[in-house]
């Protein structure tokens, strides 16, 4: 390393918010794929919008530390605002997305403060109880979700005036597509930010985060809205582009398989979401084909094996890989830092 | 609820006794609920270890008696042993290979560790023998109601309430007065302090685990008439061991026991008198106790 | 002139036991004042109060004449009380540079900045270099702070908390786990704080009170004992009484 001390670190904190080559070529692969994978924009269109629903649970995993069992939710909050929004008031896509994404948030900073009180085991009980209680809400308000039945009668008016949503998912995978983009371009900037910093060292130490003046629950309660947001969102996406809703939005299996698919993909880079997206959806194709019944007995398996591996070892095995593609030395093996 | 009409159920429930009845089914399903997650409360509170599989060890008890009784044509009461000890069995061998090595992980390992073990025993249960609830023939001296001073009870209802209550006894022999219970109750306060004082904690860990494997098992075979059994099982009540753990506290068996009574009661209750409701009341009470008093409702604050 | 930091009837009670017994104490603008006391004295849970991560029973506490007895933790750290940890706390999975410039950061006001590239701006990267040549962090900034060797993550525990800026400065053993030929080296660093930074260091280790320090509290059994200069402190039979009752381990 070469120039004074400060030349170095500036480059270096300015490295964390620098676009790398494998970033414009995952974007520039998912946006080819509209032209180059006509017949797969159905599937591609659950991949992104799962990724994005992924990526919401990252803000808060990877970044601020909260486990959460219920991130369904949010996300079926927002599936189900975006599409009664559409039958009783106004089939017009963004409007909707919108405000599916704002009542989602709104939602997420009225649960934040119940997800607040409790640590650990108490915070995933809390969690899960929100996802349960609006599950169970939307099972019995039969007269405005449909309840087992699910939501019937979605109609969606086009995008922007001008892109109707056709049979084979071209104007739904472009139109998710763009809104994840959007979305994720703002969370890639938050992230790094000193606001985003912040955030991890609530995740690595809230003692001593309070006690080098950061306000913890403030922080966690602006994260906790802007994850329930992302989430809405997400389901409000799945929502106008299948005009369908159903109870399995805010399932519990919903909530259990998105932590999985970030956990298989890793957490805090953002992009540990969409690997994991991909690689869970073309598993459960793969594994679907073969034992449709019995596609979760692999998952679980592929759950046990992740855990008795070490996701922290395994994270530093990708890391190892990734700064040897990169030409950069290797990291250390981590040792413990005491505290905790 | 006000003009609801009362047809079949009415045959079952005669006069103002109703309620005499539903606090009895409550009970007795509250009894069931503690047997089945008095296991959990106990690893947790002794290894600080979220075990969501606990369902999976009790649906085991369930199938086991279920097979025995349906396929080998074993009595009733004969398969109860052995809903005991094959899930303690299993409890044993899982404890010494797999949960050990996740008691120094953080609850989130410890969360996805389980639910995948839910997901395989799930779909493997499916499996092997598929996903149609399995039917319970109870013996005849089990089955209907008797009239009791007016009030209906259920035979087989009383036979649990019976049952679990000596369990309930037992076990809270077992932790007062045994050396074994000495050292769990010990290991539980501070596993540091105790294994300082030269106890075993690994082997208490251990023989623990299997005994709240066992005791799940039986309570899944003595539930699987009221609970319903089928593959689905440990997902399905997983969020009712839990409200019996969360509520009750998990730093003695007296707060959980109290816990699953109330569940049992409110359950029963609820789904008689507002089953407009479903199951929101007993979440939302879950939520306030855990927002409010997180250590639990029948734990003294520390 | 109002105390820099000072505690008046302050007491704490967990169930029956009385953790922090009546104290009131002062620091004074300025001082260099250690706090010490044998094991169990309740040094550790009177620095909790004084930081906010408990709250008293009883008693009130004020910095620099302002009551901050109900004030957030973060809130007093605003207002520059601070302190060190006995074990470290620091972010595992950040670098030195993160750490240091969190702390910076937030301290400038710049926390809630979400739409800012973190280090975009060069008072916060320079003040960094500047902390971190001080405390011979410079040739580590880029490390992750858990593959840090066990020292280098002692002297960013102690940096950490220059960086947020302190009038008073809590330094809980600060000392602990770091050799000896570098204890000095440490000392002379806080030591070399201007004197309008109050410290208060809570320490085991007799030679470095005795260094560092102008004045002595005593603390036992969750009371103030006695309070007086070194050389009072030193030949205080009393004290002496104490320590050796209790074995001297530290």
């Amino acid at each position: 390393m070469q120039g004074t001390p400060t030349e170095t670190a500036t480059r270096h904190l300015a490295e964390t918010s620098r676009w790398k080559p494998l970033e414009f070529a995952f974007w520039l692969v998912a946006f080819g794929a509209i032209w180059l994978l006509p017949s797969h924009h159905l599937i591609l269109n659950e991949i992104i919008i799962t990724a994005l629903f992924a990526m919401s649970l990252d803000l808060i995993l990877g970044y601020a530390g909260i486990a959460s069992l219920g991130h369904a939710a949010f996300f079926g909050f927002g599936a189900y605002f975006a599409g009664i929004f559409a039958i009783r008031v106004i089939g017009d896509p963004l409007t909707g997305l919108v405000l599916a994404t704002l009542a989602s948030g709104a939602l997420g900073f009225i649960t934040s403060f119940l997800v607040l009180r409790g640590v650990d085991l108490a915070r995933l009980m809390v969690t899960l109880g929100v996802a349960l209680v609006l599950g169970e809400i939307a099972n019995k308000m039969t007269w405005l979700t449909g309840g087992a039945d699910g939501l019937q009668g979605v109609v969606m008016g086009p995008v922007l005036g001008l892109f109707e949503f056709d049979l084979y998912g071209r104007t739904a995978y472009v139109y998710s597509l763009v809104v994840t983009f959007l979305l994720f371009l703002i969370a890639r900037r938050i992230v790094v930010s000193p606001f985003g910093l912040s955030l991890r060292t609530i995740r690595d130490n809230p003692l001593r985060a309070r006690a080098i003046g950061i306000p913890v629950n403030r922080r966690l309660i602006a994260v906790y809205t802007l994850a329930a947001a992302y989430a809405g969102a997400a389901g409000a996406l799945l929502a106008q582009t299948t005009q369908f809703v159903s109870l399995d939005v805010i399932a519990l299996h919903r909530s259990a398989d998105v932590l999985l698919m970030l956990v298989i993909g890793g957490t805090g880079y953002l992009y540990g979401g969409f690997a994991g997206a991909i690689v869970f959806k073309v598993l459960q194709d793969v594994i679907s084909n073969w034992t449709p019944q019995y596609w979760t007995f692999w998952i679980g398996l592929i759950l046990v094996i992740l855990v008795l591996i070490g996701r922290e070892r395994m994270n530093h095995q990708v890391a190892v890989l990734w700064a040897r593609l990169r030409g950069k030395p290797e990291p250390r093996p981590r040792t413990i830092v005491g505290g905790h | 609820m006000a003009g609801r009409p009362h047809g079949a159920r009415s045959l079952y429930f005669p006069g103002g006794s109703r309620v005499l009845t539903i606090l009895f089914d409550g009970i007795a399903y509250g009894m069931v609920l503690f047997v089945l997650a008095c296991g959990l409360s106990i690893t947790l509170g002794l290894m600080n270890f979220v075990n969501l599989a606990h369902g999976v060890f009790a649906m085991v008890g369930g199938y086991v008696t279920a097979i025995l009784m349906n396929r080998l044509g074993v009595p009733f009461l004969a398969t109860l042993p052995f809903a005991f000890l094959v899930p303690a069995a299993l409890g044993l061998v899982m404890e010494r290979t797999l949960y050990q090595r996740l008691y120094n992980r953080n609850h989130l390992d410890q969360v996805l560790f389980t639910i995948g073990l839910v997901f395989m025993a799930i779909a493997a249960v499916d499996y092997v023998m598929g996903s149609q609830p399995q039917l319970i023939q109870l013996p005849s001296w089990l089955r209907g109601r008797v009239d009791v001073f007016g009030v209906q009870v259920g035979l087989y209802r009383s036979f649990i309430i019976v049952v679990c209550g000596f369990l309930v006894v037992g076990l809270q022999f077992v932790l007062a007065k045994t050396r074994f219970g000495a050292q769990l109750r010990a290991a539980v306060d501070d596993a540091r302090v105790a294994r300082g004082l030269g106890i075993n904690t690994s082997l208490v860990f251990a023989a623990t685990f299997a005994a709240g494997s066992g005791l799940a098992g039986l309570g899944g075979a003595l539930g699987a008439e009221i609970l319903g059994l089928d593959p689905t099982f440990p997902l399905k009540f997983l969020i009712y061991f839990m409200i019996v753990v969360t509520v009750g506290g998990t730093s003695s068996l007296t707060g959980p026991f109290y816990a699953s009574l109330l569940l049992g009661i409110a359950d029963v209750a609820g789904k008689y008198y507002v089953p407009s409701l479903g199951a929101f009341v007993i979440y939302t009470v879950m939520i306030v106790v855990l927002v409010f008093r997180p250590q639990g409702l029948f734990v003294k604050a520390r | 002139m109002s105390a820099a930091l000072e505690t008046v009837g302050l007491q704490k009670r967990f169930g029956g036991i009385v953790a922090t017994d009546d104290v009131s104490f002062r620091l004074e603008p300025g001082a260099r004042h250690a706090l010490i006391g044998p094991n169990g004295a309740g040094k550790t849970t009177f620095v909790n109060l004084l930081t906010g991560v408990l709250q008293p029973s009883a008693g009130t506490i004020r910095l620099h004449g302002e009551d901050i007895s109900a004030m957030a933790p973060e809130r007093r750290v605003k207002r520059g009380l601070v302190r060190t940890f006995q074990i470290n706390q620091l972010f595992a999975g950040m670098t030195p540079l993160e750490t240091l410039g969190v702390a910076v950061s937030e301290r400038m006001g710049h926390g809630y900045e979400f739409w800012r590239p973190a280090g975009s701006k060069s008072v916060v990267i320079d003040e960094i270099v500047e902390i971190a040549t001080r405390f011979k962090l410079a040739d580590v900034l880029e490390e992750r702070t858990a593959s840090l060797p066990y020292g280098k993550q002692r002297l960013l525990e102690i940096a950490l908390a220059f960086a947020c800026q302190p009038r008073v400065l809590l330094l809980d053993e600060p000392a602990a786990g770091v050799p000896e030929a570098e204890r000095h080296d440490l000392l002379a660093t806080v030591a070399a704080l201007p004197r309008d930074v109050s410290v208060l260091l809570i320490e085991h280790d007799m030679d470095l009170v005795f260094s560092f320090a102008e004045r002595i509290s005593v603390l036992v059994n969750g009371a103030l004992f006695t309070e007086g200069t070194v050389s009072e402190i030193a030949n205080d039979p009393r004290v002496r009484a104490v320590y050796l009752g209790e074995s001297l381990d530290g």
